[in-house]
């Protein structure tokens, strides 16, 4: 199924160690991602006031935020006085089911879909599916990973871990399409034959939104590939599924996120379909409009003072794509279908910090910050990781590494305790020592020592070196004598 | 100047050579370097490992010992960047308006080595010799944090007798992260293999650095493959001459 919720199953460290060793994917996303980093860098360039658009992006979202009862009651109101419905759903259960009913109410025991990561939170295909509606993922990717039975990778390009010609075996396979090339003019070909049919004779379509304006009560999809806009305009009902956090209030804003959103994620000036509806209009597109606001767990990322920020959020997917740890492991070790540094301080946040294996993906941080620099909207990710841990470590029970930290802040607190702990240490590696570094530690540092020498302790500190010379004041041009730190690689070592 | 060492924990631990060649580079630049022995960490393992409550003692313990210091300058981006930019998150997630104030005073007096030679001090020639095949890896939290830019490249440009080879994706993390080298291990070591392969492709005699925690996380896997290359602190390579070599 296409879909798979936020609950990851296992800790990050777990899913990771499996998902390293798919050669296969990570030369697939080194060359998806490298390609798409240079993109971006490209067309951010051409944007002279590019910082400051960021800024200005962020602030629009912060005082939408800071009002959002205000915008959304706004919204509200502006959609149903042009003819659509509104209706609030607090979690994924309601949302589903608001979907799901609106869906039977017409009587469609099949409906398309726009590509929507919203849906895919709430896990809706699998929620229709209960009821006996059969979700289509019309965008190519969407549709990849639904007749694959595999999961979202990556927020804008969801079957990016799959190659061309392991689509073509997939098409081939499920769509009975007849391919005698990977090429992907053959392979989009295939799919339009496909969906084609299927935006010509469903009733029901549902989407989800980039933004929504209070004022107008507009809603707004950007897409590449023209199926969104056959989805919101060829079938009678069109449902829109979208967080609280997406609202906007004017038209102005959305313009501001019109020319950051593009460069950051597709890194392009503009999409090639940018579909705006308002309500409904007699004659023209769907006859029935339904806006389903949701929250799952917004409303408690909007009460934390720091975590807030993540709500910026416009899911461009840059943070993805500049990721050193996104590159390696992919999507799937996220465990979420919100992958990668946003998705390491949304996921956990939006399950309230309460999901233990959620709770890991705050850790899966180099901390580099490549992501913070490339986020349209200056979300501090690092610092909101950071902030997170401290969630997490302030939760925990106590163990092994709560202790060892304990001690070792204790040692740090006084200068002699850490100068007597370095002795200890010293004489406390010496079984380990071999050509004057370490090729083997116990337990948690085990991780370190498995592809990784640890150099030796040398003889001297700094500071026991730092007392003998004000002791002995070395002459001028003295060569310094003194050990040489042992990091360096024994000759005898070389090969 | 009267310069004041920040040496950092690891350093003083386990690469006190570096601690030695900044002391001298900076002396034979003609400060004077005072080391205040109340020093111990400037405490980024507790705060980014989220044990921010015993961060905060040792964040206060800084502060406590480099309040009245004119400059402090470390050979470490990484504990610098601690000091500059997390040490205000931390008073201010504490709740303590004090400790706020006076980190965001002295975090205007604390330098990484080169930015301080470089952007305060308005050099790039240091009088260093080394003559030998070197590529250098901005780290992380020198380049995003710090902004320090250009300032080791241009430094290393006028090391006599020194061959400067671009490293290819340098801008990539090396996958040390601090615990995340231990928790995410295996995740990390994929980082670093990238890592070690861009720096054994530019055939270098060593890699350098502002920071000897990613080296030693660099050199402890160049080390494991019996490279051949070697990791070095920029600080040696800096305070090298004709006449002493350290390293």
């Amino acid at each position: 199924m296409s879909g798979g919720g936020i609950k990851p199953d296992v800790t990050f460290a777990k899913a990771a160690h499996g998902t390293l060793e798919n050669a296969q994917m990570r030369r697939n996303l080194r060359h998806a991602t490298t390609t798409i980093r240079e993109k971006r860098l490209r067309a951010v360039a051409e944007v002279a006031d590019w910082q400051e658009l960021r800024t200005h992006g962020a602030a629009v979202k912060d005082h939408a935020m800071a009002n959002l009862g205000q915008y959304l009651e706004e919204l509200e109101a502006s959609v149903q006085r042009a003819g659509g419905r509104v209706h609030w759903a607090r979690g994924a259960t309601e949302a589903r089911a608001i979907v799901a009913q609106i869906a039977h109410s017409h009587g469609a025991r099949e409906i398309i879909k726009v590509k929507s990561i919203t849906t895919d939170e709430i896990e809706l295909n699998g929620g229709l599916a209960e009821h006996g509606i059969h979700a289509v993922e019309t965008d190519l990717a969407e549709l990849i990973v639904q007749l694959a039975e595999d999961r979202p990778s990556h927020i804008l390009v969801p079957a990016i871990h799959r190659n061309r010609s392991e689509i073509r075996e997939l098409f081939q396979r499920k769509l009975g399409a007849e391919l005698l090339t990977d090429e992907p003019k053959a392979l989009a070909e295939a799919a339009r034959v496909y969906l084609r049919e299927k935006f010509l004779t469903t009733k029901v379509a549902i989407s989800g939104a980039n933004f929504a304006i209070a004022e107008s009560g507009t809603v707004c999809v950007v897409e590449s590939e023209g199926n969104g806009r056959m989805c919101v305009t060829l079938p009678e009902v069109l449902v829109s599924v979208m967080g609280i956090e997406k609202v906007l209030p004017t038209w102005e804003d959305a313009a501001v996120f019109l020319r950051l959103l593009p460069r950051s994620s597709t890194a392009e000036r503009m999409n090639p379909y940018n579909s705006f509806w308002s309500g409904v209009r007699e004659g023209d597109g769907p006859q029935e409009f339904h806006l389903v606001l949701l929250d799952n767990g917004r409303t408690d990322v909007l009460a934390d003072e720091v975590g807030r920020q993540t709500l910026r959020c416009i899911r461009c997917s840059a943070c993805l794509n500049v990721c050193p740890v996104y590159e390696r492991t992919g999507g799937h070790a996220y465990g979420s279908v919100y992958p990668g540094p946003i998705g390491a301080i949304l996921t956990p946040q939006l399950l309230d910090m309460k999901d233990k294996n959620a709770n890991t993906l705050p850790f899966a941080s180099s901390l580099c910050g490549a992501c913070y620099d490339a986020c349209p909207v200056k979300i501090n990710i690092p610092e909101v990781l950071i902030y997170l841990r401290g969630k997490v470590a302030a939760d925990k029970s106590p163990n092994i590494e709560s202790i060892a930290m304990k001690s070792m802040a204790w040692i740090m607190g006084d200068a002699r305790r850490f100068e007597m702990a370095i002795r200890l240490a010293r004489i406390g590696q010496g079984p380990l020592v071999r050509d004057g570094a370490i090729h083997w530690l116990p337990g948690m540092l085990g991780g370190w020592t498995s592809a990784r020498d640890m150099p030796a302790m040398p003889k001297q500190s700094f500071r026991e070196w730092w007392r003998n010379r004000t002791s002995h004041p070395p002459a001028a041009h003295d060569p310094a004598g003194g050990p040489i730190a042992p990091q360096r690689p024994e000759e005898a070592e070389r090969p | 100047m009267t310069v004041d060492l920040f040496i950092t924990c690891l350093n003083d631990a386990l690469f006190p050579r570096t601690g030695e060649a900044t002391t001298r580079l900076l002396e034979r630049l003609g400060h004077s370097v005072r080391f205040n022995e109340a020093q111990t960490c400037c405490g980024q393992m507790h705060f980014n490992t989220g044990y921010q409550r015993e961060a905060l003692g040792i964040i206060r313990q800084f502060v406590n010992v480099f309040r009245d210091s004119e400059v402090v300058v470390a050979p470490s981006g990484s504990c610098v960047a601690m000091v500059r930019d997390l040490y205000p998150r931390a008073a201010e997630w504490a709740g303590d308006h004090a400790l706020l104030r006076e980190v965001m005073d002295l975090g205007t007096r604390v330098f990484e080595l080169s930015e301080f030679l470089v952007n305060r001090l308005g050099l790039e020639d240091v009088g260093a010799y080394y003559p030998h095949r070197i590529t250098y890896h901005p780290t992380c939290h020198a380049a995003r944090v710090l902004r320090v830019g250009e300032a080791p490249l241009r430094l290393l440009q006028k090391v006599r007798g020194l061959t400067l080879v671009e490293l290819p994706a340098a801008d990539q993390c090396c996958g040390f992260g601090g615990t995340f080298s231990v928790k995410n291990a295996d995740t990390s070591i994929a980082m670093m293999g990238d890592k070690v392969q861009n720096v054994m492709s530019t055939r270098a005699e060593a890699c350098t650095a502002g920071d000897n925690s990613c080296l030693m996380h660099i050199g402890g896997g160049l080390s494991r493959l019996r490279s051949g290359t070697r990791v070095v602190h920029l600080a040696e390579i800096l305070a090298s001459t004709e006449q002493e070599v350290f390293a």
